[in-house]
């Protein structure tokens, strides 16, 4: 029992209910096993169709031009760079779980890091799509990477921050693979051994690598995942840095400023967690893992919800003050008229965005609410559709109005392929989780392992035990002692 | 890659509180343990069964100072010497604006030679099959496999194992190391060639 790490009464299980290791496995494994619910062929059906759409839109963008959408002489970048920062905002959650929370130790990452490092991966995904269609002539979109060529060689400009974010978000793509892939093995190679069909035995046993379990190579995962951890850390507050750097290098009203860096990762951090409450708050109630994703994990995420919420109304405020304080008149211009005045054609998202991403947040001060799960899956949406204003705020409102009036007229709406691409990237998102949800391990099995004796209520109910006889012991021992 | 054929006693525990101590009786009775099998990583087992600290970080420190070699390396010969571009006038030497793109190169270098790395050492790779001495060593169970030699009495390490605490004791005939193989098909590398497959 020395092994036993001892961990306050007061912190609530991770694990609830009577688990052993046995049990753990059967609970996480048993979904890969059984025919999906009617309700997954649905949910996957309708992802498809919308992924099919997106598809369709694609087309029509790539046959007949950009022209497609109704980007316009100012608007340059509409919905689809928002769609592309949001996105890529979303998958940040994911890494923040998996690796920041591992530094710092915090168990409760074990029950919902591995569906948001997928959350990562498939959103990242669909954040790539934006640019790349972007480019119009998608067939050359090749040019972007760096190697010697018949062109001269001409290369890639180093010193634009686009090219660093060809850079920031192929590596991020790759490191999250690597890290979601390498905690998979394990749990890849427990569904291998449980299996009963040849199929299963043969596609886990090639998906498993022919992980056995020994000691050694233990050993060397903790250490590979420590060592990922530790670079994907300064990794993920890079990554949004880079895309803020798109905007904060340029000479846009409203662009310019230096504090988009922290305030993009916080933003980021902030949708992703919204991301991650709606999926989970699903994926318990659809997989009966209740006993995994305990209110205390939904509760632990609402605390960076409102952390990090107000993080950015504190960007937002500051950002508005300087903008003013500064007394550039094209920048005060850009927040006063644009974007603060409700009555410009563009004011309305400018409030709506404070709403959900400034207010609305602030109700998880109260932990009643904290603890409410159909309040907290409300909030998550909302969250996700400030955010998604935010970008589009940022973009929109500080190219409409450029530094020529008479180029101002054009309203910018998007057209019906415009919002189909982004249905579509839904589609894509969706698809691939569903798909994941089914065939992967949605938990870390072994991590939860791992924490089960310290954090498994079944266990801290005999810790209470083990302490009392401690107490008792060491009465006992001083009374003799006093003898 | 195949280690050749050996006999193992194969003891498997049910709380990783008795494989401890059992670790460590069974090697201070002298025997040899050729693994231990556990469902999930166990802190300090690798010190108990005498196994030496992993450089795998080291590895990914030198993959690492790689990458960024790499991007400076690249980028100012292209920037200086191969195709220098005007860019408003700016330094053709722009060492600021290349840090992104240098930290990303460490980062994705780092990462993907430790991953490499650590697939090499433990011998993971798709369709890359081994001997697994208990399907529940993924599950629920610890199995530490006992490695025989001429001299070894089976029965006493057997009686010894079941002193320790464990709750199966059998003997293998294993194969060590690995090759290429399916899940779904029951083979073994030597018996496999044996019979001329």
């Amino acid at each position: 029992m020395s092994l036993l790490k001892y961990e306050s009464q007061i912190r609530e299980p991770l694990v609830d209910g009577n688990k052993d290791y046995h049990q753990v496995t059967e609970d996480i494994i048993r979904p890969i096993e059984m025919k999906p619910s009617r309700l997954w062929y649905i949910g996957f059906y309708i992802s498809v169709a919308l992924l099919l759409f997106g598809v369709y839109s694609i087309y029509r963008e790539v046959t007949y031009g950009v022209g497609q959408w109704n980007l316009n002489k100012t608007i340059g970048w509409g919905w689809d760079i928002t769609n592309f920062v949001w996105w890529v905002g979303i998958g940040h959650a994911g890494t923040l779980i998996s690796a920041i929370l591992l530094l710092f130790r915090q168990g409760w990452r074990t029950g919902v890091n591995r569906a948001a490092e997928a959350m990562t991966i498939f959103a990242v995904m669909c954040a790539g799509q934006f640019p790349i269609w972007h480019m119009g002539r998608v067939w050359l979109a090749f040019f972007i990477m760096p190697y010697p060529n018949s062109r001269g060689p001409v290369w890639v400009n180093f010193n634009s921050p686009l090219l660093w974010d060809v850079f920031a978000i192929s590596t991020y793509f790759t490191v999250s693979l690597l890290f979601w892939y390498s905690g998979l093995l394990p749990d890849l190679a427990t569904v291998r051994d449980r299996a009963k069909t040849k199929l299963r035995k043969l596609l886990y046993g090639i998906a498993s690598f022919g992980w056995s379990g020994s000691t050694k190579h233990w050993q060397r995962h903790e250490s590979l995942s420590l060592v990922l951890a530790g670079l994907a850390t300064p990794l993920v507050l890079s990554v949004h840095t880079i895309v803020s750097f798109d905007f904060a290098t340029s000479v846009v009203p409203g662009w310019h400023t230096t504090i988009f860096p922290p305030y993009f990762v916080a933003g980021a951090i902030f949708s992703g967690f919204a991301m991650v409450q709606s999926l989970m708050i699903v994926l318990r109630k659809v997989f009966a893992l209740e006993d995994y994703i305990t209110l205390g994990h939904i509760e632990a995420m609402n605390k960076v919800i409102v952390l990090t919420g107000s993080i950015v109304g504190i960007a937002y405020i500051t950002e508005l003050f300087i903008a003013w304080y500064g007394q550039n008149p094209y920048e005060w211009y850009a927040f006063k008229e644009n974007r603060a005045n409700l009555f410009s054609p563009y004011g309305w998202s400018y409030w709506l965005m404070m709403f959900c991403n400034v207010v609305s947040p602030q109700m998880f001060w109260f932990k009643k609410l904290r603890r409410n799960i159909a309040f907290t899956f409300f909030m998550s949406i909302i969250v996700n559709i400030g955010m998604w204003y935010e970008r589009f705020v940022i973009i929109v409102t500080s190219t409409y109005r450029d530094y020529l009036p008479s180029s101002w007229s054009t309203y910018y709406s998007p057209s019906i392929w415009e919002i189909g691409f982004y249905l579509g990237t839904f589609g894509l998102f969706f698809t691939c989780f569903f798909l994941f949800a089914k065939y992967f391990p949605v938990i870390a099995v072994a991590e939860i392992k791992a924490v089960l004796k310290t954090s498994g209520e079944n266990y801290k109910h005999k810790m209470t035990d083990i302490e009392k006889a401690d107490a008792e012991k060491f009465y006992l021992d001083e009374v003799e002692h006093a003898h | 890659m195949a280690g050749g054929i050996k006999k193992f006693v194969v003891g498997s525990f049910d709380d990783e509180a008795v494989l401890f101590p059992a670790v460590k009786n069974v090697r201070r009775a002298g025997y040899k343990i050729h693994d231990v099998y556990t469902p999930f990583p166990i802190h300090g087992l690798d010190h108990a069964m005498g196994l030496r600290e992993t450089s795998l970080h080291t590895a990914g420190f030198i993959y690492g100072i790689t990458g960024t070699t790499t991007a400076l390396a690249c980028m100012s010969w292209i920037f200086t010497k191969d195709w220098p571009l005007n860019i408003g006038g700016k330094p053709h030497f722009a060492l600021p604006a290349w840090i992104p793109i240098t930290f990303e190169l460490t980062v994705l270098f780092a990462a993907v030679g430790m991953v490499l790395s650590f697939c090499y050492l433990c011998q993971l790779s798709p369709f890359v099959k081994k001997h697994h001495f208990h399907l529940r060593a993924t599950d629920d169970l610890f199995v530490m496999a006992i490695e025989c030699t001429e001299k070894t009495n089976d029965a006493e390490v057997e009686a010894f194992l079941q002193r320790a605490g464990a709750k199966e004791v059998n003997v293998q005939h294993a194969e060590t190391g690995w090759w290429i193989g399916r899940y779904d098909r029951e083979q073994k590398l030597y018996a496999d060639a044996e019979k001329g497959y």
